[in-house]
């Protein structure tokens, strides 16, 4: 059997999380810029401009890109050979709160949604664990901001709605939430399972990296689509109009029920901060019990 | 070619904003968002004082970062304007000129930026690194307990903004 020590899951999930918020994936800013060569939009443009010169400044300076430091979205892949003698979500809160406090990002967490207590450390993370072959630990970490939290959307589609339906709702939603979750846009679809798998699955999408390619042929046909049709809406940078509303589509899809055809559209602002480390377990010596 | 604004930004100033300008603020601004203007409106309704004269001032909706030792400031972008619409009336009628933020507002607050011929300028949200290098000054002057939340009186130079609702009521956003 194998472990892995708190304290490198701690260490671990700090680390990602201050990095995370000043810095994104190479691929997401190559997107960035060939948007802005592209716009003729001239406010478009100069919203890019700016959203790069942020950037730049924020790596140099060491500031969080977005004062909206998020709520913590942690995916934890946990490889079946590990064992843990300690309790790994409060290690992974351990984790968030030094971040946090020591790295001076905004804490953005209530206690309770309607006392509204700020609990002044950025815990609880939500976390959610899942079980893979082998000895390693995944962890996929997101800050994830409230503003393109607040325009995400779930419906329950009837099956006759089909696959126009899942469109013209993913659409109706990015339009109607124009500039408020800060496009241009990742879009996470979930599509299948059930009511708050769908939810997960659209989770997941948006920690998908944008240069993956889809391998299942109905999901990728459905990203090529929706991507077309997304940038063809006009809401633009900040809502302010161009061809830019979205850099990237992912789509997600399990089995569901007959009666169902569950879509939710998770939205990733461009703020698109995240993480992801793999962790390889100690082999613990068994000596002593045999 | 962006326009420079110095704060108190004044009617007649505003009455020469179109939409889709750009513009530079310059002066003193200050910050509030949900809690804050939840308690701005609470004084009001209560005849209560309220913590400073908005009397032709600016608000910025903005939660920033905690400033690092020896800086002014942390990230301070803007937070969507929408959920500020139904306090917004309240604080127009004591004075406020401008407000900034982000997104679209609902057609009655347009409706109330005609009545009291104010203001609704867009800072771009996400860009809180790039906006945190035109603090100069920053400094709480209500609600402490609020963390980010509080009202802190800012000094900014050539903060940049676009004029997206202006004094008829007219708005960028489709």
């Amino acid at each position: 059997m194998f472990t892995i020590e708190r304290k490198l899951i701690i260490d671990s999930v700090k680390a990602m999380l201050l990095e995370s918020v000043k810095t994104l994936d190479k691929e997401i800013i190559n997107r960035f810029e060939n948007a802005r060569d592209n716009e003729v939009n001239p406010l478009a443009k100069s919203v890019l401009s700016q959203i790069l010169e942020n950037h730049e400044i924020a790596i140099s300076k060491d500031i969080p890109l977005c004062q909206d430091t998020g709520i913590v979205v942690c995916f934890v892949e946990i490889g079946r050979e590990l064992i843990f003698d300690y309790d790994l979500e409060e290690a992974i809160n351990v984790g968030v709160r030094q971040a946090y406090i020591d790295g001076y990002l905004r804490k953005s967490i209530v206690k309770h949604p309607l006392n509204r207590i700020n609990t002044l450390d950025n815990t609880p993370a939500v976390v959610h664990f899942d079980f893979v072959a082998g000895n390693t630990l995944t962890l996929h970490i997101a800050p994830k901001g409230g503003g393109s939290e607040n325009m995400s959307a779930l419906k329950m589609l009837s099956p006759a709605d089909g696959r126009e339906g899942i469109i013209n709702f993913i659409l109706d939603t990015i339009k109607n939430a124009g500039g408020r979750p800060c496009p241009p846009l990742i879009v996470g679809v979930g599509i299948g399972g059930n009511f708050e798998k769908v939810a997960y699955l659209a989770k997941k999408a948006i920690l998908i990296p944008l240069q993956e390619e889809t391998t299942n042929e109905i999901d990728k046909l459905l990203e090529d689509e929706l991507f077309k049709k997304i940038n063809e809406l006009d809401v633009g940078p900040m809502g302010l109009g161009g061809v830019t509303t979205c850099i990237g589509v992912k789509v997600v899809s399990s089995p569901c029920h007959i009666a169902s055809l569950p879509v939710a559209v998770n939205l990733q602002c461009h703020s698109a901060r995240k993480s992801e480390v793999t962790l390889v377990g100690k082999e613990i010596n068994n000596a002593d019990n045999n | 070619m962006e326009k420079k604004l110095t704060t108190p930004i004044t009617t007649d100033v505003i009455k020469t904003l179109n939409i889709g300008d750009e513009v530079l603020i310059s002066g003193y601004i200050y910050t509030a968002r949900d809690a804050a203007h939840k308690l701005l409106v609470e004084a009001i309704k209560n005849k209560q004082e309220l913590p400073f004269d908005l009397k032709d001032q600016v608000i910025y909706y903005v939660g920033p970062t905690p400033a690092k030792p020896g800086e002014i400031i942390g990230s301070c972008g803007p937070t969507s304007s929408y959920r500020m619409d139904k306090f917004s009336p309240y604080l127009m009628d004591k004075g406020l000129k401008v407000m900034i933020g982000k997104g679209d507002r609902s057609k009655a607050f347009n409706a109330e930026v005609a009545n009291y011929q104010g203001l609704y300028l867009i800072a771009i949200g996400g860009i809180g690194a790039k906006l945190s290098q035109t603090v100069v000054e920053n400094q709480i002057v209500a609600y402490e307990e609020l963390q980010s939340e509080a009202i802190r009186r800012l000094k900014v130079v050539d903060f940049p903004a676009i004029v997206a609702i202006d004094y008829q009521g007219n708005s960028i956003f489709k």
